[in-house]
């Protein structure tokens, strides 16, 4: 079989943009190794979310009743999705849920993993995976010898293309099974409106901002766009916003359509998080901050009067 | 308790990389623990200090990962055990897991605690295989973490906050940085660690399988060219100006 099976995220009952992504890059490798591409959507009816997936090159759109989100649970009705539609290759979110099931199911189905793939191409039958390595300093090109390979995929790094697929729709009987681990509570208050993981659009702040009775500045601009807020380590260590908001090396690692920067630096551990960003835009009064080598457009000024002129000529453009 | 510690090495961020055909090339490299595990060092330490038991630090990598184990033993750990293996192996995670649990198999450990992740692969994948070869529960991403017992309680950093969760030992966590400030290593720890004894296990002792993977090549990363600065009289020149590259130029807004 040379299957390509792909495990989608919902987010609020809604499918998030990198199933859809997945399912795109599941039909071109499936299209270049002769197989079929299935769906998995984490549950219990398919009605919300089978004409978008078949529309994206999905064949068949497989229902899977895992429950809440449990590593254990999820891993263990995946691996018995795998273990019965035996797929060569099997595409995951490098998401933090996907980071956390993917690993115990390469474990229970005996299979090679490469995580946080970028890049995904064919070669004599098998997957070529592209993964920036050392904080983005080199970029590595792997290959997985075993039957079933399974790559964990960064959000924003696949385009989504419209290829129909057969868009079947069937249910599985696979079972979240025994957990050892129990949720007892969840804090969600500190946290972003739009997930910075799987944001297109990132308005970030640094220290220029100067302290943190300014973020409703750059909040402003990231709900005119639709748009996630970031945050450089020295905000964070400085107690202005929580750690969540961290992008970078010891944040968190984001690839937006577009990240726009305001008063950061532009440091290398700052780089190593949004580096793959497709196009930067950099905000800053110093013309030399190193931040301008990487941006594909720089503003060298005060950003306290270029942030509020960007939020209010958005607003007329996007009305 | 018995606590395994994982610590890896991995180049200083700040080190320039220069990619070759299969590896890099490491004449100018600074080594240093991957940040994540030095959490994971100091919680195996603290656990000890108040719980008592023992702290084993594993290494897995080429000759120079003993440097990390001296680092280790300054901290506080009680042994240190050496998985010798070519570096370019540990870019497997699976390969890597399976060597690394069936050490702590062997060793009967309670607790295994690793970084939320390697910085020089970032793959999040090696302590959570681990918890699946052991047939244990794991914690990602703790933040704190308490003992009673067997029972263990814990938060940890999920997608847009945090959640406190439930288990027993034995277990994996891997660490997020916030779940404690680590030591540095005093200088009495560091003389006394130069003379501790580093076990080495070879790969065919802890039944290794093959790898997985294949490194087919690295590159250096896609060229970034700095674009353009826009030039512009004020504040609302700027903006307009950018507005228009990004809708009209770029597309993206
Ligand atoms: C092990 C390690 C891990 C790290 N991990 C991370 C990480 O994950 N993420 C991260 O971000 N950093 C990380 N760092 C820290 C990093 O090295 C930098 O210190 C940090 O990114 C700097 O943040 P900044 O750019 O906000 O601040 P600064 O470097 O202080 O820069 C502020 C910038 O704002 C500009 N500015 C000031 N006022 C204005 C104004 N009115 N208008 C416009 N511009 C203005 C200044 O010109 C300057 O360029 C790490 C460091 C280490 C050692």
């Amino acid at each position: 079989m040379a299957d390509v099976l792909v495990v989608s995220e919902l987010k609020d009952g809604e499918l998030k943009k990198i199933s859809r992504e997945l399912t795109s890059a599941a039909r071109k490798i499936a299209d270049a190794i002769g197989g079929k591409v299935h769906t998995v959507v984490i549950a219990a009816s398919a009605d919300k979310y089978a004409a978008d997936l078949k529309a994206v090159g999905a064949d068949a759109i497989i229902t899977a009743n895992l429950g809440d989100f449990n590593p254990e649970g999820y891993a263990n009705g995946i691996a018995a999705i795998i273990q019965e539609k035996k797929p060569a290759v099997v595409l995951i979110p490098h998401s933090s849920q996907g980071k956390e099931y993917s690993a115990r199911v390469a474990i229970k189905v005996n299979a090679g993993i490469v995580a946080d793939a970028v890049g995904l191409s064919v070669d004599g039958g098998k997957v070529v995976a592209k993964k920036p390595i050392y904080s983005g300093k080199a970029y590595a090109n792997f290959k997985i010898s075993s039957d079933i390979q399974i790559f964990t995929v960064r959000a924003n790094s696949q385009e989504v293309s419209q290829k129909e697929g057969a868009g079947s729709v069937e249910a599985s009987s696979a079972s979240a099974g025994e957990v050892r681990l129990k949720s007892l509570s969840k804090d969600l208050s500190g946290g972003n409106k739009v997930q910075l993981a799987d944001a297109s659009i990132i308005v970030s702040g640094g220290r220029g901002i100067k302290g943190p009775e300014n973020w409703p500045l750059l909040q402003d601009l990231a709900d005119t766009l639709g748009a996630a807020l970031g945050a450089s380590r020295a905000t964070v260590d400085a107690g202005w916003i929580s750690h969540s908001h961290q992008v970078g090396q010891t944040g968190k690692t984001v690839s937006p359509n577009c990240y726009i920067a305001c008063g950061i630096s532009g440091a290398i551990q700052h780089l190593a998080g949004m580096g793959s960003s497709k196009y930067i835009v950099a905000i800053n009064k110093d013309g030399d901050a190193p931040i301008f080598k990487v941006a594909t457009y720089g503003v060298v000024a005060d950003l306290f009067e270029v942030v509020p002129a960007l939020t209010s000529e958005f607003k007329k453009v996007l009305g | 308790m018995k606590i395994v510690v994982l610590v890896k090495q991995v180049p200083d961020t700040e080190t320039s990389i220069k990619p070759g055909d299969k590896s890099i090339n490491e004449s100018g490299v600074k080594w240093i623990i991957s940040p994540y595990d030095e959490f994971a060092i100091e919680e195996g330490i603290r656990i000890r200090e108040k719980s008592g038991g023992e702290v084993i630090a594993v290494s897995l990598g080429p000759d120079r990962v003993v440097e990390a184990l001296r680092t280790a033993y300054a901290m506080g750990v009680d042994r240190a055990v050496h998985v010798k293996v070519d570096d370019y192996v540990t870019f497997d995670s699976t390969y890597t897991s399976e060597l690394l649990a069936n050490l702590i198999k062997a060793e009967n450990a309670d607790l295994v605690i690793g970084g939320r992740q390697s910085i020089d692969t970032d793959s999040s994948q090696v302590v959570i295989q681990i918890a699946e070869r052991m047939n244990v529960p794991h914690v990602a991403m703790a933040l704190k973490l308490e003992f009673d017992g067997k029972k263990v309680t814990a938060t940890r950093e999920i997608e847009g906050g945090t959640e406190v969760v439930e288990t027993s030992l034995p277990l994996a966590v891997t660490a997020q940085k916030g779940l404690n400030e680590p030591r540095y290593p005093s200088l009495k720890g560091i003389m006394s660690a130069k003379k501790k004894p580093v076990e080495v296990k070879k790969p065919e002792e802890l039944g290794a399988t093959a790898s997985k993977l294949e490194v087919v090549s690295l590159e250096p990363p896609p060229p970034r060219v700095a674009g353009r600065k826009l030039e512009a009289g004020d504040a609302q020149g700027f903006a307009s100006q950018l507005v228009k590259a990004l809708r009209e130029e770029a597309k993206v807004i």
